[in-house]
C-alpha cells in the first residue's frame, strides 16, 4: 500500500514535471506564442476555480451559484494590497508580492465564506443556491457604487505579476492541497454529510462545522483564484463577476463531474479553450459552445468523470497490463 | 474503462488541435496590410461593435478599391470581445501573434480597451479606438489614440449648448448610478452649466437594471428645471422620455450620443429634445453624405455614430500608415500624431494624449420622428 502511494506520487510528480518542461518548451522556442501563453494562464485561473467550487458542489454536494463573488472579493482586496505594496515602495521581488497578495485575496474571501455559510448552511435544501447567488450580485453590485475601487469605471493599475511560470505552479500547489483536502479526515466528512447527512449526523459527525470548513475553503481558493486573475489582467471591473460568470464556473464543474476534480480540471482546460478554438466562427460560436454543453450532458449526463477521479498511475497500469494480456494470448496463438 | 480512454483520448485531441494552429501562423505579410478590429458582437452591447465593425469593413473596402495602400490591400480581421475583458485581451494577442496585424482599431467599449491597455502599450501597438470614451483609455499611453471625443469634452459641450443657444437657468440631472457613462457626462455638464451661470436645480439618480422612473421624475416635476440633462443609452432614455411625457413634463430632455436611435421607437416622446452626437446624417457635408449612401447601398440601413467612428478610424488609420510609408510600429504611431484628416465625424487631429483636438460637437433635434442637424458647437 505504503509502495504503491510512493509510486503514483512518483509517476504524477514526474508527469507534472514533464508537462512543465514540454510548456517550458514551447514558450521558449516561441512556438507557444503569447495569444496560447494568454490562454493558458486562463486556463490554469479557471481551474483553480472549477476544483474550488468543486469543494461546495461535488464534496459536500450543495447548490452554490455565487462563485464569483467570492473571486470578486479575492480579486479586489488582493488587488488593492498589491497597489498599496507596490505604492509603498519596498523593494519586494514580483513573486513575493503575488504571493502576499493572494494569501490577503484568499483570506478575505474565506472569511467572507465563513460569513456567509454560518447562517445558511445550518439550512437544508436549496436556501444556499438562492444566499449565494444574492450574496454575488450584493458583492458585484457593492463594486459597481464603491469608489476606492473605482466604481463602475473598474480598478486600474494593477501590476501585471502573473506568468505561465508563476500560475502554472500555483495552481498545481492549489490542486495538490483540495487533493490532498478530499483525502483527509475532514475531506471524507464533509464527504460524507453529501451522501447522507442525518447519518452522518448520528455517526457524530459536526455537520455544520464541517459544512462551513467546506464553504469557507471554497472560499478561500476561490479567493486565490481571483487574486490570480486580477494580476492577470491588470485591470478589474465589476461587470465581470456577473451572475453568468458563476453560471460559468458551475457548468464546468457539472460537466467535469460533480465531485471528481480531475473532471474539474479537464472540462476547465476545454471549456475555455472551445470559445478560443471557435473564435473563426465569429457570430456562431456562442451557438456551437451551447450546442456543445447540450450533447455533452444529453450523452454524460453525470459529466466527463463523474465521481470517479482519473488517475495517471491506474491509467498505465491498465495500458501495460492490457499489453500483457494481448502478448499473452500472442504468445498462446504461436506455439 | 474503454469509454473512459476513449473519452480521455478525445478531451487530449480537442486540446491537441488547439496548438496544432500554432504552426502554420503568421506568414506571407507581403502583399496584404492587415488591421485588427475588437469590439463586442454578440451580447447586450453587440449593437456599438457590430455598427463600428460595419463603418470600418465598409472603409475597408472603398479603399481597396481605391488601389489599397500603394498597391497593397488591406485585411480587417475583427473578433468579438463580448464586452469581456477576458475575450478583448485573448482577441487582441489573437490579432498580434497569430494574424500578424500592424495596427488595432478598438476597443470599441472603455472597459476592454482598458483591459488590452497594459499589453497594447508594451507591445507598442498603433492602436486607434473608435468609441472608448473613458479618460484613462489614452492616458500614459503614446501609442493609443481615439476617434471619439471623450465624455467630459461632450458634457461640456452639452452644457453649453444648453446655456447659449437654449437660455436654459436652471437644469435637472438624471444620473444612472453605475454607469461611467452616465456619471462622467452628467459631471463635466454639471461643472460647465455652473460655470456658464446656470444652476443645478437637483439630480436624481437610478439603477442600471431600473424600469420604472415615475419617482424620479415626479421629483424632476417639483423642481420645474428649464432642462433636464439625461445622459444614457436608448434603452433607459426612451421610457424615462414616455414617463415623463405621460406626466406632462415640459422641461427640455437633453442627452448625449447614447441617444443615437432615440426615434426609431419612441420619436413621439422624444419630438422636440436634443442631444450631442458625433455627426448628423443630414448634414450638407458631402463626406457625410457619401458615406451615408455607401452604408446604406452595403447595409441597407442608415449608419448609427458608431458606424461613423469605425470608419472615420479606419481611413485615419490608413492615412497614417501611407504618410509613414512603412508597417512599423514606431513610424505609424508618429505618423499618427501628426493626423489631420477631414471625416465624417468632423476633422480628426490629435492632441499629445492621442485624444481628439478641437473635435466638433453636433448637436441633433429629434423631429418628427428624424433626426435633424441643429447646430455644431466646439468648446474652447
Amino acid at each position: 500500500m505504503d509502495h504503491n502511494k510512493k509510486k503514483s506520487y512518483l509517476i504524477n510528480a514526474i508527469a507534472i514535471v514533464a508537462l512543465y518542461l514540454v510548456f517550458f518548451v514551447l514558450i521558449q522556442t516561441k512556438t507557444m506564442n503569447n495569444y496560447f501563453v494568454g490562454i493558458a494562464i486562463m486556463t490554469c485561473i479557471m481551474i483553480i476555480m472549477a476544483m474550488s467550487l468543486n469543494i461546495v458542489a461535488g464534496f459536500l454536494g450543495e447548490m452554490a451559484l455565487g462563485h464569483a463573488g467570492f473571486m470578486a472579493i479575492g480579486a479586489y482586496s488582493s488587488a488593492s494590497f498589491s497597489i498599496a505594496l507596490v505604492d509603498s515602495g519596498l523593494p519586494l521581488p514580483h513573486l513575493v508580492i503575488l504571493i502576499l497578495a493572494m494569501i490577503v485575496g484568499g483570506i478575505v474571501a474565506g472569511i467572507f465564506g465563513f460569513l456567509i455559510g454560518t447562517p445558511t448552511l445550518r439550512l437544508r435544501g436549496d436556501y444556499l443556491g438562492i444566499v449565494t447567488i444574492g450574496f454575488s450580485e450584493i458583492i458585484r453590485i457593492f463594486f459597481i457604487n464603491f469608489g476606492p475601487t473605482g466604481g463602475a469605471a473598474g480598478l486600474k493599475g494593477i501590476t501585471r505579476l502573473v506568468n505561465f511560470n508563476n500560475v502554472y505552479w500555483i495552481t498545481i500547489l492549489v490542486a495538490v492541497l483540495i487533493f490532498t483536502l478530499g483525502r483527509s479526515k475532514q475531506g471524507r466528512a464533509i464527504i460524507s454529510i453529501r451522501e447522507d447527512e442525518i447519518a452522518s449526523e448520528a455517526a457524530g459527525i459536526p455537520t455544520t462545522r464541517y459544512k462551513v470548513l467546506a464553504f469557507s475553503l471554497a472560499a478561500f481558493f476561490a479567493g486565490i483564484g481571483g487574486a490570480l486573475y486580477a494580476h492577470y489582467q491588470s485591470f478589474l471591473e465589476p461587470s465581470k463577476f456577473g451572475f453568468m460568470f458563476s453560471i460559468e464556473m458551475f457548468v464546468i464543474v457539472v460537466l467535469g463531474g460533480l465531485g471528481s476534480l480531475t473532471g474539474s480540471i479537464i472540462s476547465a482546460i476545454v471549456l475555455t479553450i472551445l470559445p478560443e478554438m471557435l473564435r473563426g466562427f465569429s457570430e456562431y460560436r456562442l451557438l456551437v459552445y451551447s450546442l456543445v454543453l447540450i450533447i455533452m450532458m444529453i450523452f454524460r449526463p453525470q459529466g466527463i468523470f463523474g465521481r470517479s477521479e482519473f488517475s495517471l498511475t491506474a491509467f498505465i497500469e491498465s495500458l501495460i497490463q492490457r499489453k500483457n494480456v494481448k502478448n499473452s494470448i500472442g504468445g498462446g496463438e504461436a506455439s | 474503462m474503454k469509454k473512459k480512454v476513449v473519452s480521455v483520448l478525445s478531451v487530449v485531441m480537442l486540446i491537441a488541435s488547439v496548438f496544432a494552429f500554432a504552426g502554420c501562423s503568421s506568414s506571407a505579410k507581403s502583399d496584404v496590410i492587415k488591421l485588427g478590429f475588437i469590439g463586442p458582437m454578440t451580447g447586450d452591447a453587440a449593437i456599438y461593435g457590430s455598427s463600428a465593425d460595419a463603418g470600418a469593413k465598409l472603409a475597408v473596402k472603398e479603399i481597396n478599391a481605391a488601389g489599397g495602400i500603394d498597391g497593397k490591400n488591406i485585411e480587417l480581421i475583427g473578433y468579438d470581445s463580448k464586452a469581456d475583458q477576458t475575450e478583448a485581451i485573448n482577441a487582441y494577442n489573437r490579432l498580434r501573434d497569430q494574424d500578424g496585424v500592424v495596427a488595432v482599431i478598438g476597443g470599441t467599449l472603455s472597459g476592454e480597451t482598458l483591459a488590452m491597455k497594459d499589453i497594447m502599450v508594451k507591445d507598442n501597438m498603433p492602436v486607434l479606438s473608435p468609441t472608448a470614451t473613458a479618460v484613462e483609455v489614452t492616458q500614459d499611453a503614446p501609442n493609443i489614440f481615439r476617434a471619439c471625443f471623450l465624455d467630459d469634452y461632450q458634457g461640456q459641450a452639452a452644457a453649453n449648448f444648453a446655456a447659449t443657444t437654449l437660455g436654459a437657468k436652471t437644469a435637472a440631472l438624471l444620473i444612472g448610478t453605475g454607469n461611467p457613462y452616465s456619471e462622467g457626462v452628467s459631471a463635466a455638464f454639471k461643472t460647465a452649466f455652473t460655470a456658464k451661470g446656470g444652476t443645478i436645480a437637483g439630480s436624481e439618480s437610478y439603477g442600471t437594471a431600473d424600469k420604472d422612473f415615475s419617482a424620479q421624475l415626479t421629483k424632476i416635476k417639483e423642481m420645474n428645471p428649464d432642462v433636464v440633462f439625461v445622459p444614457d443609452y436608448v434603452q433607459t432614455v426612451g421610457p424615462i422620455l414616455q414617463k415623463a411625457k405621460e406626466m406632462g413634463i415640459t422641461a427640455k430632455f437633453i442627452g448625449a450620443d447614447g441617444w443615437d436611435g432615440v426615434q426609431v421607437e419612441y420619436a413621439d416622446a422624444a419630438q422636440g429634445n436634443y442631444f450631442t452626437n458625433h455627426y448628423a446624417a443630414d448634414s450638407p457635408s458631402p463626406t457625410v453624405q457619401n458615406f451615408i449612401k455607401a452604408y446604406q447601398t452595403e447595409y441597407n440601413k442608415v449608419p448609427n455614430s458608431f458606424a461613423a467612428l469605425g470608419y472615420d478610424a479606419v481611413y485615419a488609420m490608413v492615412d497614417a500608415i501611407k504618410a509613414a510609408g512603412s508597417t512599423d510600429s514606431a513610424d505609424i504611431i508618429k505618423a499618427l500624431n501628426a493626423t489631420n484628416y477631414a471625416g465624417v465625424t468632423g476633422n480628426l487631429k490629435f492632441d499629445e494624449q492621442g485624444n481628439p483636438k478641437d473635435k466638433e460637437v453636433t448637436i441633433i433635434k429629434i423631429d418628427g420622428g428624424q433626426l435633424k442637424y441643429d447646430s455644431t458647437v466646439v468648446n474652447n
